[in-house]
Formats: C-alpha cells, sequence, structure tokens
C-alpha cells in the first residue's frame, strides 16, 4: 500500500480533543492496522491532544494545535504540535511509584508510551512543543 | 447525548450507579465528579460505580476515579467498582490501580461486602 499524509489544525479548546480523536479514528480506519493498534493509537492521541490544549497553549484559542498524522506500508505516525514554552518529558513523575499511584493526574505521558512504539519530544525552531508517537503495524 | 450516562438506584444502604458512556476528560469527567459530590452531600458514603457501559476512559477519568475514591474516603465512605471492562482493567493493572480498588464482577458480591 501507499502512504497517506493528512494534516490537522485545531482550536486550543478541551473539545478539540474529541475533534482529533474522531479524524485520527476515521484516518487510522483507512490505515488497516489492527483494532488494538488503533486503540492505543486513540489512547496515545487524546493524551496528546489534552497536553497540547492545557499544558502547552493553555487553553488559548489564538493558539492552534497542528497533528500531521502518516500511514506506511510499517507504521502509523503521528506529530502534535503545540504553541508553548515547551517542556521536559523526564522530569515527569513516575505514575506508578508507590508515592504517587493516588495522584489525581499525571498518566497521560504514561499512556502514550505504554501504547505506542516511539514517542520523543522536540522543541520546534519557531516555538512550541511536538510530540511524535509511532505505531508499528 | 451525553458523553456520560449515569443512572442512580438504591440497594440497602449502597449508592449503585449505573454509568454508560465515556468517561473523558471534560463532560464526562465533570459527570463523575459532580455526582459523587452531590452523593456525599446527600450523606450517601457506600457507593458501587457499575462500568459496565463504560466504552473509553482516558487518563482524565482514571484521574476522576482516583480523586471519587479517596474524597469518599475521607469522609469514611466507600468507593467500589463493578463489572470492569477488559480495557479498562487493562488500564487500571497498568497504572497500578487494580490494586487500590475493590473491583468486584458480581453485584451480589460487591453489595455483601459492603456489609
Amino acid at each position: 500500500m501507499t502512504g497517506e499524509t493528512t494534516e490537522l489544525s485545531l482550536p486550543s479548546r478541551i473539545d478539540t480533543v474529541a475533534a482529533a480523536a474522531a479524524a485520527v479514528a476515521e484516518f487510522v480506519g483507512r490505515s488497516g492496522i489492527s483494532d488494538d493498534a488503533a486503540f492505543g493509537i486513540d489512547m496515545a492521541v487524546r493524551e496528546a491532544v489534552t497536553n497540547a490544549v492545557l499544558h502547552g497553549n493553555r487553553q488559548d484559542e489564538d493558539k492552534t494545535v497542528d497533528i500531521i498524522l502518516k500511514s506506511s506500508p510499517d507504521a502509523v505516525e503521528i506529530s502534535v504540535h503545540d504553541q508553548g514554552q515547551g517542556f521536559n518529558p523526564e522530569i515527569v513523575p513516575d505514575p506508578t511509584a508507590q508515592e504517587n499511584i493516588l495522584k489525581t493526574s499525571g498518566r497521560g505521558i504514561f499512556f502514550m508510551r505504554s501504547f505506542m512504539d516511539e514517542v520523543d519530544w522536540s522543541i520546534r525552531p519557531g516555538g512550541g512543543t511536538t510530540v511524535r508517537m509511532l505505531k508499528r503495524r | 447525548m451525553a458523553e456520560l450516562n449515569i443512572n442512580e438506584r438504591q440497594a440497602g444502604d449502597v449508592t449503585v450507579l449505573d454509568m454508560s458512556g465515556k468517561i473523558t476528560i471534560g463532560e464526562g469527567s465533570v459527570a463523575l465528579r459532580t455526582a459523587i459530590r452531590r452523593l456525599l452531600e446527600e450523606g450517601k458514603k457506600r457507593i458501587l460505580l457499575n462500568l459496565a457501559g463504560v466504552s473509553y476512559i482516558d487518563s482524565s477519568g482514571i484521574g476522576e476515579l482516583v480523586s471519587s475514591y479517596t474524597a469518599i474516603g475521607k469522609e469514611s465512605g466507600q468507593l467500589k467498582l463493578l463489572n470492569l471492562t477488559q480495557k479498562l482493567r487493562d488500564l487500571l493493572t497498568i497504572t497500578k490501580l487494580l490494586t487500590v480498588f475493590d473491583v468486584y464482577e458480581s453485584e451480589a458480591d460487591a453489595l455483601n461486602s459492603f456489609k
């Protein structure tokens, strides 16, 4: 099969999370990836977009969340870009550590890493953070 | 249609919330939080969440379950979970929360456990 690329630009609102998930589900459906993989991608995308809206763009509707979806014969790759100040994923506490288990937040990145095969963050030259996530077929 | 529908019923002194839909950031999480706060205000502190109809939950929803658990615990109440879907069970397993929550597959067993 040949690859496909789709780009989305969405407002920094909470309801963007569901809108992004719906768009990604449609894309992933066309890509022919397994249901289990599609579930993991859905979880990861929701968490990534939530982080972009809440922590990156801080719900500033003048800023967008930009998403690039790529499918290839080997994998589905999703990049989520915000226009925030950037952050260091290495300093996010482990939510499964005993002292953090009953915390009410802090599991989003853990889910992204749990459900995707590759997750990495980069600061773009023009500003903002991009999280790139890859799910192999 | 609401993202999360919650139907309340009473089984003795246990309040059962039959939930269906999604517990995700925004409406679903808020609906759960609102329901739990209202029950606590009404003095209902023995609460069983029937999650059979919950098709999806995200980290915000998991956080809301934890928040509910601790809020009820602070009032010397009990929150227990019934009928987890396999996906929710998997999420609670990887987050190690399955060891925290009291989880049941039979409503009768769950109700008896409050006694």
